[in-house]
């Protein structure tokens, strides 16, 4: 393959993998996502290809492992195209079958097919409410194509942006797009990414550096891997796209050590885009040099922390640092470094391609786009979804999540994991936004988004996040260690029966220290699910303390 | 001359370098911040977090560790507010639950209105404020002591292999210890690793 240098050379590629695409009758796409291919999404798409041989079918119709899906709970998922026959809960044996009757005979095999009460049995993906209310700009591409193939992201559009911004427009001129889209970052604080670009870019230093968060260490998220393992290219794309902007010559992709098939998508991608000339020196001929640098992060969650993240990739111990500066200012080396978690560099590709003015017609007032959440606990279709910001969380639970599933009434959502807070069901028609979830304490945080049931005890739900910070914070500082260490043991008292109304008002007085002293992000919202359940669920506390004479 | 910066610390106007922090203006002006963690020869740390101080910057108020926050134009710090005194009461309390005893915490718990079992007791006599650990990295650049395992479960180390061969002509993390933890573990160290004992 030569390297692609021009916008010329680049339309000639797209069209000749349009037309290899165009050349498939049908494209049988099977989930190899997370929760997928650990129910045999990879022994389905091989079954799928012997049966395909056996009929001489192999070069007519392709069977594609891609990432996931999304409807997990549902999985393994298959989709034919172009009809958009979905199948669910499908197994290796069912192979003969789907190529025998809908392949061959064109028919629909009825007990692989999606139901429920609403809209009874309904095998295409544009009738299911799960899919058909999403907004799938980004995970749209997943069930489309192999993860491991450029061929494919750029016959669907991919690097279209790229070539864009490289060839048309001047670094400004790209950080006005994103500062005029209001993209604000999904890894957590809602910050606005273009102000984070310009300080990176504005900040005085020859050496600057763009990095890729995709630590996703918290219970329940999903929503990274689901982008870096469907579609690696996407964020490859919107990191080249803000290292031009910034001005940055390197990139780190910071990725889970945990997840072999995941690393070989990222690492596949990297080389592929070095080999196309999309990475490397003088890029499309615009004179832009970069390249990329894949990091693996350190287990524990507090890695994900951007100065720990920063740390990490120096080498050092993945601890928070103390200094009270930026690092958009001062980063990895003490260069100024702009972090933006994976789905953030996800929707650069897709501003850049369609404009600012465009993409602030999705969403809120202050959250534009669309937003990944990823479904979990008591929740009929668990997975991930992308939906635009301004959908009610009722219509993500009930409409999309079709409800808690298990006939017990829903008590809660809980955004944000371990950092975040819970919406109790009487405000269940807040909008999906990032200051109106906040307000009520619940910040988006990542978009795990986790469904509790009238019989889940909102005591055990923050205990286990303060066991699971106990052992995933770094330890360095006191408020964050040892007030942990008190609450939990407050917290027990009071499950035990024996806590008193004191125990509750040392717990709070903890909290505030901790939120007020900690040296981390971590540490600050450590006692966010405990406020937050304090707030709402207080007789789920007080019903337990030693009653006073 | 433009390096210079005036600043409020409890009401008292200063002058101050740029790029000192708030605590060692204070400790120049004589005014009082407690700390645990802090020395004046290794690299501000920010783990204890009792040299917290209330500050008033662009209009909002803030907390932070004096021992990192670089002063600026036009800093207003209170060293003593209400809130500060609590944070720093339920840090000590905190921290006497794990080292019960230490003088400097009792010093410290009397000054503040600290209760000493408010939390019990689960003692390792260790605060973990890193002094010994950064001593020897940054100044002794020996890396004998270390810190292990993270978040509540974290703790130092001696590296028997180094200790070993280092620690018995050195000792100087020993009086730096506010618990004297150091000297225990060390003695430990060398107990279990079979080596010289002095």
């Amino acid at each position: 393959m030569q390297r692609i240098s021009s916008y010329e050379d680049f339309l000639k590629l797209k069209n000749r993998v349009q037309s290899i695409m165009a050349s498939s009758e049908r494209i049988i796409s099977v989930c190899g996502g997370g929760g997928c291919s650990s129910k045999d999404g990879k022994k389905i798409a091989s079954a799928l290809k012997d049966e395909l041989g056996k009929k001489g079918l192999e070069e007519k119709i392709k069977v594609k492992l891609t990432g996931c899906h999304g409807m997990c709970s549902w999985g393994p998922s298959i989709i034919i195209y172009p009809e958009e026959i979905c199948y669910l809960k499908v197994k290796e044996k069912d192979a003969t079958e789907i190529i025998e009757e809908t392949i061959l005979r064109n028919r629909i095999v009825d007990r692989l097919v999606y139901e429920d009460e609403k809209v009874g049995k309904t095998p295409h993906l544009k009738d299911i409410p799960f899919y058909n209310r999403q907004t799938r700009l980004i995970l749209g591409y997943n069930t489309k194509i192999d993860p491991q193939s450029i061929d494919d992201y750029i016959a669907l559009g991919g690097y279209s942006a790229l070539v864009k911004a490289l060839t048309q427009m001047s670094p400004t001129d790209v950080l006005e797009e994103i500062k005029k889209s209001n993209l604000r970052g999904r890894g957590g604080g809602g910050f606005p990414a273009g102000q984070k670009w310009e300080t990176t870019r504005n900040a005085k230093s020859d050496i600057k550096y763009v990095i890729v968060n995709g630590h996703e260490g918290e219970p329940g998220a999903y929503m990274d891997r689901a982008i870096l393992g469907g579609n690696p290219h996407i964020v490859l794309e919107g990191l080249i796209i803000g290292a031009y902007a910034i001005g940055a010559r390197q990139g780190f992709i910071y990725t889970r050590h945990d997840a072999p098939d995941l690393l070989k998508n990222i690492e596949t991608a990297i080389s592929k885009a070095r080999e196309y000339g999309f990475i490397g020196k003088n890029i499309l001929g615009s004179g832009f040099d970069f390249d990329v640098e894949i990091h693996l992060d350190i287990g524990i969650f507090v890695s994900g922390e951007s100065s720990a993240l920063m740390r990490s990739i120096e080498g050092k111990i993945p601890e928070p640092r103390p200094k009270y500066i930026r690092t958009s200012v001062s980063g990895i080396y003490e260069k100024p470094s702009n972090l933006n978690n994976v789905e953030t560099w996800a929707n650069v590709p897709l501003i850049i391609e369609n404009g600012a003015e465009w993409y602030s017609k999705i969403g809120t007032e202050r959250s534009k786009g669309t937003k990944l959440i990823s479904l979990s606990g008591r929740i009929k279709n668990a997975g991930v979804i992308e939906v635009p910001f301004g959908m009610s969380l009722r219509e993500i639970v009930f409409d999309l999540g079709g409800g808690t599933g298990n006939g017990n009434d829903l008590k809660a959502v809980h955004f944000g994991s371990a950092m975040g807070g819970s919406i109790p069901k009487e405000l269940i028609d807040t909008p999906l936004d990032f200051d109106a979830c906040a307000k009520l304490g619940a910040p988006i945080g990542a978009g795990g988004l986790l469904v509790l049931d009238e019989k889940d005890d909102m005591l055990e739900l923050v205990s286990y996040f303060l066991d699971f910070l106990s052992t995933e914070s770094c330890g360095k500082c006191v408020p964050c260690r040892e007030g942990i260490r008190q609450i939990r043991k407050l917290l027990k008292k009071i499950k035990d029966g024996s806590g008193t109304y004191q125990d509750v008002e040392t717990i709070r007085e903890i909290c505030d220290v901790q939120k007020e002293a900690s040296l981390c992000a971590l540490g600050r919202t450590a006692s966010s699910p405990l406020e937050s359940a304090l707030k709402y669920f207080w007789k789920e506390f007080e019903s337990r303390l030693v009653k006073e004479k | 001359m433009s390096d210079v910066v005036n600043i409020t610390i409890d009401g008292k106007e200063c002058k101050a370098e740029k790029g000192m922090t708030i605590l060692q203006v204070a400790l120049r002006e004589g005014i009082d911040i407690p700390t645990l963690c802090y020395h004046k020869d290794l690299e501000p740390y920010g783990g204890c977090r009792l040299c917290t101080v209330e500050i008033e910057s662009r209009g909002r108020k803030n907390y932070v560790v004096s021992c990192l926050y670089p002063v600026e134009e036009g800093l207003v710090v209170k060293t003593r507010s209400p809130e500060v005194e609590k944070i720093r009461r339920i840090i000590v309390e905190l921290l006497l639950a794990r080292a019960p005893g230490s003088p400097e915490l009792i010093k410290l718990k009397e000054e503040y209105g600290a209760k000493e079992e408010k939390f019990g007791k689960e003692p390792i006599f260790c605060i973990l404020c890193g002094l010994c650990v950064r001593y020897c990295s940054e100044v002794k650049k020996k890396y004998a002591i270390s810190f292990v395992q993270s978040g509540v479960k974290r703790e130092i180390s001696f590296i028997p292999e180094i200790a070993l061969k280092e620690c018995d002509k050195c000792k100087e993390c020993f009086p730096l210890c506010p618990t004297s933890y150091a000297q225990a573990l060390y003695l430990l160290t060398q107990a279990l690793s079979g080596g010289p004992s002095t």
